[in-house]
């Protein structure tokens, strides 16, 4: 799976035609996924002030506005893939776009098989 | 003749699919077309009986489609140009397709994931949906992986025959591997347990086809000795048992003696390969009456030559394992130490397992290990089994 961080507030303000440009880097990466049968799905994250926090406070569970943490650096969405490695995972993490304004993470996800 | 429906098409798939595509090339329109007469059949037969002859049903079904599907074609270019399909012959005409077809299945232009998802759809007559469900992903995506390898192998070239004979073997090697590898998704998976009889179905196809070919022979045995032993390597909350705590007596019987015979006469042919080599420690684990009268020290042997015909870090790491067990933990624990420096698996939770494993045979601290062990590993069932280790290794360390 590949986290996808950025600073909302800093996105809007971007020129048109840079905004356009990353809007386009998107849309080719997700057709190339599409394409090559390794999209699993993904889901883009609502503007960080729409957020509520649950979480135990003086023993007992308070709800809150915002985010948990509160950094410049938002978590914005997911995307998941299936590849055939993590270089390919990695790859895809570097040219999309939030790589260059944000942060990207790619993590690996649990499944249900094993052998001890 | 009582096979079930599904059976019977199962095994017809790759025969009228052979047919088609020695007759007419075209291997993706071929492949789309048996698809649907496979699936009119499927609707059709259990309502209105097996037809006497059903291959021919199915090719007459499938011919039909792929004309329809020619002339639409030819009308979209505006080609002026009848396709003219002959009439089927009744009778099967004693030529088996499918090991031509696994050849293109597994053609080395393709990715791993793609032969896979190709063999098991055009040489395992499984719907697309199905292979997409065995594989935890949306349809769309295993239908995009599998038109993307059909336009892969149309532009490759490849001809429907079996590969010349200077590159038969290795084309073969790709395809026992993709076999393995279908297996290995089944096996490792608690909820896919249809792959492993798929991956066996399909490799005794191609050990009838091949009966006199050690490797072929050894794969089916390897994973007859190996799927053997699924009663018993899961408790019913899920959770995994290592080989040394199981409960013996649940292993299947038949499936160890049919897969014990085929290693005895397949050691016996020719040089040993890498499938033979593991095929026989899975008869020395399958034949150990317990875990403590198991052979370590014929394993460690076998894990030597294997080394030596396969070289790669996952055998040394299992020969570490039988080093250990056979010599004691700290001649295991220094050719361990050997790897570390070899990234492809230094880094692997397996290292880790492994040295934890032979850490507590020469009881030393293991907790640090199992826990790297545990936060390396993607697999759920065996984090747990691997915490569960560490806090019992804690726990006995403890002053």
């Amino acid at each position: 799976m590949l986290l996808i961080y950025n600073n909302p507030d800093a996105m809007t303000s971007l020129p048109k035609d840079e905004l356009d440009g990353i809007f386009g880097t998107v849309d080719a990466i997700m057709s190339e996924l599409r394409e090559r049968g390794e999209l699993l799905g993904g889901q883009a994250l609502a503007h960080p002030s729409q957020t509520k926090t649950v979480r135990m406070i003086d023993g007992a569970i308070a709800t809150t506005d915002g985010p948990f943490v509160e950094a410049k650096e938002q978590f914005a969405g997911t995307l998941l893939v299936d590849v055939e490695d993590e270089a390919r995972a990695v790859e895809i993490a570097r040219r999309w776009p939030d790589a260059s304004y944000g942060a990207m993470e790619v993590r690996a996800i649990m499944d249900d098989g094993g052998e001890v | 003749l009582s096979e079930p429906v599904e059976d019977l098409l199962r095994r017809l798939a790759p025969q009228v699919l052979g047919v088609l595509v020695r007759r007419h090339g075209r291997f993706d329109a071929c492949e789309d077309a048996v698809q649907e007469a496979l699936l009119a059949a499927a609707l059709q037969w259990p309502r209105e009986g097996v037809p006497e002859n059903a291959y021919g049903w199915l090719i007459t079904v499938a011919s039909r489609r792929l004309t329809d599907e020619l002339r639409a074609e030819s009308a979209r270019v505006r080609r002026e140009e009848t396709v003219y399909l002959q009439d089927v012959e009744p009778d099967a005409p004693g030529h088996d397709d499918t090991l031509t077809l696994l050849f293109l299945c597994c053609h080395p232009a393709l990715s791993g994931p793609s032969q896979v998802a190709l063999t098991l759809r055009a040489v395992g007559g499984l719907t697309t949906a199905e292979i997409a469900q065995a594989f935890l992903v949306p349809e769309a995506t295993m239908a995009q992986r599998i038109s993307r390898a059909k336009a892969t192998v149309k532009k490759s070239d490849a001809g429907f025959a079996a590969p010349a004979r200077e590159e038969f073997d290795e084309r073969l090697r790709a395809v026992l591997q993709v076999l393995y590898l279908i297996f290995n998704e089944g096996y490792t998976s608690l909820r896919r347990a249809d792959l492993t009889a798929e991956a066996i179905r399909l490799t005794r196809v191609v050990h009838r086809l091949l009966p006199n070919d050690g490797e072929v022979a050894a794969l089916l045995a390897l994973m007859l000795l190996t799927d053997a032993r699924r009663p018993a390597r899961t408790r019913p909350d899920g959770s995994l048992v290592p080989l040394d705590e199981q409960d013996r007596s649940l292993w299947d019987r038949e499936a160890i003696c049919e897969g014990a015979a085929l290693v005895e006469r397949a050691l016996a042919s020719g040089p040993l390969g890498p499938y033979r080599l593991q095929a026989a420690i899975a008869a020395v684990h399958a034949e150990a009456a317990s875990a403590e009268d198991t052979d370590w020290r014929e394993i460690l042997a076998l894990y030597e030559l294997l080394e030596r015909v396969a070289a790669n870090p996952m055998v040394t790491l299992n020969r570490a394992v039988a080093l250990g067990m056979a010599r004691g933990p700290q001649a295991g624990l220094e050719l361990l130490a050997t790897l570390e420096a070899d990234d492809r698996v230094s880094g692997h939770h397996r290292f880790y397992a492994v040295q934890a494993h032979l850490l507590e045979l020469a009881g030393e601290p293991a907790r640090e290990a199992f826990l790297e062990a545990a936060r390396r590993t993607t697999s759920a069932p065996e984090r747990r089994y691997l915490e569960e280790r560490a806090a019992s290794s804690s726990r006995r360390s403890r002053p």
